[in-house]
């Protein structure tokens, strides 16, 4: 885990104006403390993330949140699907081939 | 392995500008970039073979040297130097994947099917399944850590659980709350809820297994003189005996002041001269030090 002034370093072009708005906006979710707030690595990916969809392919900014968003939501609903295939696989065997048979096309 | 030609690979022709080279890398890479596309294996090794034709395009030297057949364009491949797709995937994505877009109850209803059809019946058996363990993070301050106490967690928006923290938990250490994770099917128990501790940093103590140690500064007088100093402890400040000709490193210990009261405290003195220059100091050293010629570098290499 690390604080704010660890995340601008890190972080290459992020600048301490951006990162506080984007905690503000909530794009960003670090963990608040006494002393501030303090990054875990998936948040520190995801504003390399950010910076990269700004800086490299050139989105704006009012774009990002929308991009944000359906990303979350495929990551949940694969999270949700794992969670359904793991609990497929626990069924008995002729179960899961008429699952299987079901799905097919 | 060959790698293929960078200007196939982003499909620009030989004379591209660099203009062109940079708008038509920018949509290929929106299209491929792989936290964009999660559990896209082919997304994944596309944009990878992009990124390295677009990096060795959108070097001039690099692209002179490609094209004057100096070089190939293999091994241009690096690694990503992050991938939140991994993160994203994890237990550490929780958060994000409970965002504003997405209501639990929103994916309640969409799997509706399988929450409410569990109460299905085969061959004759109910089935019973235990619950799953859901996993959390909870990040708490040192001394919470040290002491222990009660700790709030929030498991989802209005759903929060007291959490007992044994004093001396660690870093990384996981709690096991049994009953607090998903719910079992067919009367079944529920599964555990996993707590993953995280502790923040102090600013002065620092955890040395069960001990917690400290640097504690003192005046030239009280190392050279020894006397008694106030110290900072998780438990409040106790009074503590320096003895004379103590020294910057040496280490005092205050017993059954460290973690639970299993561990002790280590002070480690650091010698402090005034923060202002004091002429009456400097001149007492200087007739002192002619007289008194020692060498704490003895022994050093030169």
């Amino acid at each position: 885990m690390i604080a704010f002034e660890a995340v601008l370093r890190e972080v290459r072009g992020l600048e301490a104006g951006e990162l506080e708005r984007w905690i503000e906006a909530r794009w960003v979710l670090p963990e608040r403390v006494a002393q501030g707030y303090m990054f875990h690595e998936i948040d520190v990916a995801r504003l390399h993330l950010i910076v990269e969809l700004r800086r490299d392919l050139l989105i704006d900014e009012d774009s990002i949140p929308i991009i944000l968003n359906l990303l979350d939501q495929i990551y949940a609903l694969r999270n949700r699907l794992r969670a359904i295939t793991a609990a497929i696989e626990t069924l008995p065997a002729e179960m899961q081939e008429l699952l299987r048979a079901q799905l097919k096309d | 392995m060959a790698a293929r030609d960078p200007y196939e690979v982003l499909g620009v022709k030989k004379d591209a500008t660099d203009e062109e080279i940079r708008r038509v890398y920018r949509n290929l890479a929106k299209k491929h970039h792989p936290d964009l596309n999660p559990g896209n294996k082919q997304a994944e090794v596309r944009f990878k073979e992009i990124a390295a034709a677009y990096d060795l395009l959108s070097d001039k030297e690099k692209r002179a040297r490609y094209d004057r057949g100096e070089i190939d364009s293999s091994g241009a491949e690096k690694p990503r130097a992050y991938s939140y797709q991994d993160f994203a995937e994890g237990a550490a994505g929780r958060k994000y994947r409970g965002g504003e877009g997405v209501s639990p109850e929103d994916l309640e209803d969409l799997f509706g099917f399988f929450s409410h059809g569990a109460e299905g019946r085969r061959g004759g058996g109910t089935i019973r399944m235990r619950g799953a363990d859901r996993r959390y993070g909870l990040t708490i301050e040192f001394l919470d850590a040290v002491n222990g106490g009660k700790q709030r967690l929030e498991l989802e928006p209005g759903k929060s659980l007291d959490v007992a923290i044994p004093p001396g938990v660690r870093d990384g250490q996981v709690l096991r709350l049994s009953g607090q994770g998903g719910p079992g099917i067919g009367g079944a128990p529920h599964g555990d809820a996993l707590i993953e501790i995280h502790i923040v940093p102090h600013p002065l103590f620092r955890r040395d297994g069960d001990d917690i140690r400290l640097d504690l500064p003192v005046t030239l007088a009280e190392a050279a003189l020894g006397g008694r100093v106030t110290v900072p402890t998780p438990t409040g400040a106790v009074a503590m005996t320096i003895p004379p000709h103590a020294n910057t490193g040496t280490t005092l210990r205050l017993r059954g002041k460290g973690v639970g009261g299993r561990g002790d405290m280590l002070v480690t003195l650091k010698v402090a001269l005034p923060d202002k220059a004091d002429p009456e100091l400097d001149s007492f050293l200087k007739e002192w030090a002619a007289k008194h010629p020692y060498n704490p570098r003895e022994g050093l290499p030169t």
